[in-house]
């Protein structure tokens, strides 16, 4: 398998945050008490007066930026996944969506790569919660070169967006600098005919790995960056199912009401094919380290190749 | 100080007020007639004397911003926004209907005028911070007001924005309280008692004052004094009463807080004040 460099998604959030801050004078920042770990640090250090810390009120904080976005400003609340999710959840809902006001969660420790910290801190259920909420887009950045071009584009996209980004250094799977990243428009990462694996986040990195597992069998499975949760990217994975006849989805969450329930919902529908979902099955998590975890959890380029084998069979 | 022609002129419009309230709940068949009646007179001192506002072009930069925290409160609000001149006081009839833009609970979106969605109490202080952080680092001149109730202080988010508004020392920002004593379950003293009440705000770092919040002068007075408050925000405990100026609304309070007047109770309501007006 391919050597890749290793970033972590938070550090490429926070050296992006820090240079649309010279660009423009309209974004702010607001972080809980977690700024020197979701990165947000550099901005405040930049843009002291731009920065405004709300301590352990996570709360306060997503309907002050509510507060902020509806005077004009293009905001940015930072804090971990759980706590930007569902501690604030109803915040998030009467505050930020259904204001539709230009507030950006950018959230990190997003799964359980969060790691040693345990349960309590690994966010495995904020993607069913935050696709569920009118006028939220939902971004699952692959890795640190998306991430980058996700948070341009936030600057750019008017509206609610929650984005979900990681702890651990992840392999960068973008070499190309000049990629194009486009809301809501999925990237097919590898060509094949077998079937298809959609994933999202760290996911996509484990899910060509896989590939290149099943292409030394024979198969030809093709992959699928599904970054953009909400709004769904329909019409591809109704193509690649028809294309491909089978479906595997990936993800670092739990596999009820993430990808692999909104892909679920989109097949039912609209193209029936066989699916098997990888991702944390319904229970909560421990502390670990982020490489003991997803192999304990099952979250392996093994386990999406039993998944994809088991498809395929299931195929007519 | 507020002129006596401007105080008559004043109370005659919270009389208005008011009456629209028992009126739009009436049609709407469902509503919160009490905790709009308290608040009238402050509303009426903020629309028609203390904001910077333009009706004809509501989202005018520089405007002054209010915050109805208390989202329930909405017809007290739409009855303002109507006299105000920011749409006819013919469409007050569509309260709560279906494709009505005067929702149950206020919604920036659907009416001009209205500068946050609540309804989820406790989060409307937080965004009031929000704006007046905004128009700090703007050097805007405008100031942000925020009403909430008494009992949705049990909320824990009011008392983070307390903390936030005090640490970002957000002078541009007066909060009021409707301090009608009472919540759905109950006396707000029985439920959850809030005493100290005002020991608390103090504590939190706030300039706070006490007013009788049905005295026009006296509400006028308070928002004065608060914006020539440096360096801290100003806190006005409006003493209350609920169901304000419908005597069997003031009392059975707990009977009239999400709950409308029949028609018989509106006309008894509203003959009440007409008295009053015509005084
Ligand atoms: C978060 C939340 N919990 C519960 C409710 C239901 N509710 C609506 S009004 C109310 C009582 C509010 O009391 P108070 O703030 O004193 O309002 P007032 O008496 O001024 O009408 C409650 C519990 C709500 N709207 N929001």
């Amino acid at each position: 398998m391919a050597e890749r460099k290793m970033v972590a998604t938070r550090d490429a959030y926070g050296l992006a945050l820090a240079e649309i801050g010279k660009e423009n004078p309209n974004v702010v920042v607001l972080d809980a008490d977690l700024k020197v770990s979701t990165k947000t640090s550099g901005f405040a250090q930049a843009f002291p007066e731009r920065f405004f810390d709300m301590g352990v009120a996570e709360q306060d904080m997503i309907s002050t930026a509510a507060g902020l976005a509806a005077a004009g400003k293009i905001v940015f609340a930072s804090t971990f996944a759980v706590f930007g999710s569902g501690r604030a959840w109803d915040q998030v809902r009467v505050s930020v969506a259904y204001t539709r006001l230009n507030v950006k969660i950018a959230v990190t420790h997003a799964g359980i790569t969060t790691g040693e910290d345990g349960a309590s801190h690994q966010a495995n259920e904020d993607i069913a919660i935050m696709r569920a909420l009118p006028n939220m887009t939902v971004i699952v950045p692959s890795d640190s070169v998306e991430t980058d071009k996700v948070i341009r584009e936030a600057v750019k996209f008017y509206g609610p967006m929650y984005i979900r980004l990681s702890r651990p250094k992840t392999p960068v799977i973008h070499d190309n600098p000049n990629y194009e990243f486009k809301i809501g428009k999925g990237e097919v990462m590898r060509a094949g005919s077998d079937a298809t694996i959609f994933a999202c986040g760290l996911m996509v990195s484990l899910a060509l790995d896989a590939a290149e597992l099943l292409a030394k069998e024979g198969v030809k499975a093709r992959v699928v960056n599904l970054h953009t949760i909400k709004p769904l990217d329909t019409e591809l994975i109704v193509n690649c199912a028809k294309e491909t006849g089978a479906v595997v989805t990936a993800e670092e969450h739990s596999i009820l009401g993430g990808l692999g329930g909104a892909v679920a919902e989109v097949l039912v529908e609209n193209a029936p094919v066989p699916l098997a979902r990888v991702g944390i099955k319904d229970t909560f998590g421990e502390s670990g380290t982020p490489d003991e975890l997803l192999a304990k959890y099952g979250l392996t380029p093994e386990e999406i190749v039993h998944a994809v084998r088991a498809v395929i069979k299931r195929k007519k | 100080m507020i002129s006596k022609e401007k105080t008559a002129e004043l109370e005659a419009i919270a009389i208005k007020l008011r009456k629209h309230v028992v009126e739009m709940t009436c049609a709407a068949a469902s509503g919160h007639p009490g905790g709009s009646l308290s608040a009238a007179d402050i509303i009426t001192v903020l629309y028609f004397h203390q904001l910077r506002k333009d009706p004809k072009d509501p989202h005018w930069a520089e405007r002054d911003r209010f915050v109805m925290s208390k989202g329930h409160a909405a017809p007290i609000l739409y009855a303002a926004l109507a006299e105000a001149g920011y749409f006819p006081v013919d469409y007050l009839k569509t309260l709560r209907r279906i494709g009505s833009s005067l929702q149950g609970h206020v919604d920036m979106l659907s009416l001009p005028g209205v500068e946050m969605s609540t309804g989820s109490l406790g989060q409307g202080l937080s965004a009031a911070n929000g704006m007046a952080l905004a128009y700090h680092l703007d050097k805007k001149a405008g100031r942000i007001y925020c009403l909430l109730g008494d009992g949705e202080c049990q909320e824990g988010q009011v008392w983070e924005a307390a903390m936030t508004a005090a640490h970002y020392k957000l002078d541009n920002l007066t909060a009021i309280v409707d301090h009608n004593k009472f919540q759905i379950d109950g006396p707000v003293e029985k439920i959850k008692s809030l005493t100290p009440f005002a020991d608390k705000w103090r504590a939190f770092g706030w300039h706070v004052l006490l007013c009788d919040g049905h005295k026009i002068e006296a509400i006028a007075d308070a928002l004065e004094k608060a914006e020539k408050t440096k360096g801290r925000p100003t806190m006005i405990i409006a003493d209350t009463v609920k169901g304000k100026g419908v005597s069997f609304m003031e009392a059975s309070p707990l009977d009239f807080h999400g709950k409308a007047p029949t028609e018989e109770e509106k006309d008894k309501a509203l003959e009440e004040l007409c008295r009053r007006e015509k005084k």
